[in-house]
């Protein structure tokens, strides 16, 4: 279980402005401003949660995991992870948790993959037996099979990823916290991680952070939702109450013959084309059923959709509401 | 405890055997410059012998020593990937590990460093052996005196590895090494008597720089091998390497325990 306190960590920034003579300044006279990424944070996390943090670029996001997994220190407030403080504790701390950084390697650049795995073996003190097992397991789920001998500078960003996944579960780590793991992957190998991560976390009931901003890693993979804003926690809930409260309506994708339909109140173009559109429903003024009878009394339907709004939608909404 | 830094240290000394052909063009390298530089010195030491500060034979042994294990005390030698841990942020892969960073790299520097004399040391040693005079390299004075080499060689290397970890430490700090690194090298080499053997240098500077750390690398080790450093002179040598040794550790060690309170991972 993980408790945090009124958590505050803030950095102090050397700001100039452009030009030279800007910069000649800046040599004896430096302005700093302090950023304070992390303010005041609080939150509890149960066992065999899966939780989306999620936030605009700047957030805060990357300093909580940091603070989370014991890198920094805050600098205010209290913690505690299955008893320990990650701080304070860091070595007892980090033989549970697992932590991806997707801009990040830990593999080492020129020997093979299954090397850098051996070392982890040794760093967390892993049983032979163990090992052989989570080893077994992850090229199995993962199809490491394949690339684990090749070193890492031959592979390619996806098969990289996998490795580096990989690499922070030999140990099996309680915890795992995920920072951005799809970004820059394809559509197979995100597709891959995240059913991996999925039956991960119903296999061994491992906890997961996970940061990012795709919104359907969101979406596939956690059941709670953490926003956070210019370093404040703005909402904390489940998946769905987030898309309900949020979402605010439906979308209904049309094509139809001839001319465009009158919309009754409650309906609106979203998206309008010849012959196709996307119109925005809100179900409070007009429900679905009535929406597409009075569609289809005005105009000649071909064909209707009813879908809810993407999630980035409903993120962006949500970021433009904030003011974050 | 020791199983993951042994573990570390074979993982690094395999892939630093790797590089063969570094190694070869190293090797030839040596031999050129061990062999440019007795010849100028035996034209010195031809012109006036009682001007010579060293036995001339001292002297050949010390240069191929000095050419046979460069790798292992070159002061200019810095672990790029350290540094673009540091700069970069990847170190915080390294901070979410049960491990002392500060054991980690120094292992790591050890390895490295070991690994590559170990590819290079002995073709230059066995021919060194096998030259004619006045190039040939002599066996050490006696087994007592090559104990105390040996010894002497390993206080050498982790009194140089500790050093250069307190320029990594540093560059937590200032965040970028190309300074450090400008100013440790041009200092360190001329210091530790890598361009001119410490001996030739005049006595004021001499009396000044055998007080300094640099001294204690391979200007310690190489003159005993060959006799130049004897009796009393030893035992001032090896304390002396000693305290530096643990002068320098402490230091980094105090270094990176300011640096992690502090420390912010670059790059988001």
């Amino acid at each position: 279980m993980i408790t945090a306190e009124h958590i505050s960590k803030s950095f102090r920034v050397a700001r100039r402005n452009a030009g030279m003579k800007e910069a000649v300044r800046a040599l004896w006279k430096r302005k700093y401003e302090t950023i304070r990424a992390v303010k005041d944070i609080s939150f509890t996390i149960q066992d065999g949660e899966m939780v989306g943090y999620i936030g605009p670029n700047g957030a805060g996001k990357s300093s909580t995991i940091k603070i989370l997994s014991g890198i920094l220190t805050p600098d205010s407030g209290n913690c505690t992870i299955n008893g320990l403080c990650p701080w304070k504790d860091r070595a007892r701390h980090v033989q549970h948790i697992g932590v991806v950084f997707g801009q990040r390697s830990q593999l080492w650049w020129d020997v093979p993959v299954i090397d850098s795995f051996a070392l982890l073996r040794d760093i967390y003190k892993v049983e032979e037996s163990e090992y052989r097992r989570n080893l077994d397991e992850l090229v199995e789920l993962l199809n490491l099979s394949k690339i684990i001998q090749t070193p890492t500078r031959q592979l390619s960003l996806g098969q990289r990823m996998r490795c580096e996944i990989a690499a922070s579960l030999l140990h099996s780590p309680e915890l795992l916290f995920l920072d951005e793991p799809t970004i820059g992957l394809d559509a197979v190998s995100k597709l891959a991680v995240r059913s991996f991560i999925r039956e991960l976390n119903s296999r061994r009931g491992t906890t997961v952070i996970l940061t990012t901003h795709d919104m359907q890693d969101v979406e596939a993979l956690a059941s709670r939702i953490m926003l956070i804003g210019k370093g404040q926690i703005l909402q904390d809930s489940s998946l769905e109450h987030f898309k309900k409260q949020f979402a605010g309506g439906k979308q209904l994708r049309i094509e139809y013959h001839g001319n465009a339909p009158e919309l009754p109140a409650g309906l609106c173009w979203k998206e309008q084309e010849e012959g196709h559109g996307l119109l925005e429903l809100d179900p409070d003024v007009l429900p679905v059923s009535e929406a597409i009878a009075c569609l289809s009394k005005r105009t000649e339907l071909l064909d209707v959709s009813v879908q809810d709004p993407p999630i980035e939608e409903v993120i962006a909404r949500l970021y433009r509401e904030y003011r974050i | 405890m020791f199983k993951k830094y042994t573990a570390l240290f074979r993982m690094r000394f395999v892939n630093g055997l790797q590089y063969r052909l570094a190694a070869l063009a190293g090797i030839s390298t040596q031999f050129f410059w061990g062999f440019m530089e007795i010849l100028l010195y035996r034209a010195f030491y031809q012109a006036n012998a009682e001007a010579f500060p060293m036995e001339f034979p001292a002297l050949v042994s010390y240069i191929w020593l000095q050419q046979a294990f460069l790798t292992l005390y070159m002061s200019w030698f810095f672990e790029g990937e350290i540094f673009d841990a540091i700069i970069s942020g990847n170190v915080a892969y390294e901070l979410c590990r049960p491990l002392n960073l500060y054991a980690f790299w120094f292992v790591r520097s050890v390895a490295t460093r070991v690994a590559k004399a170990a590819l290079r040391c002995f073709p230059v040693l066995i021919v060194a052996f096998l030259l004619p005079e006045p190039f040939r390299m002599r066996l050490p004075v006696s087994l007592p005196v090559f104990l105390l080499f040996l010894a002497t060689m390993v206080g050498a290397l982790l009194l140089t590895v500790s050093m250069t970890m307190v320029i990594y430490g540093l560059t937590f700090f200032t965040m970028t090494p190309a300074g450090l690194r400008m100013i440790f090298l041009s200092v360190a080499d001329f210091c530790a008597g890598s361009l001119v053997p410490l001996p030739f240098l005049p006595d004021r500077i001499k009396a000044i720089l055998e007080l300094l750390p640099f001294a204690s690398v391979q200007n310690l080790p190489f003159r005993i091998y060959s006799g130049d450093i004897a009796g009393m002179g030893i035992l001032r040598g090896v304390l002396l390497q000693i305290f530096w040794i643990v002068a320098m550790v402490m230091a980094g060690v105090l270094i990176f325990r300011a640096a992690m309170r502090r420390v912010c991972v670059q790059g988001g």
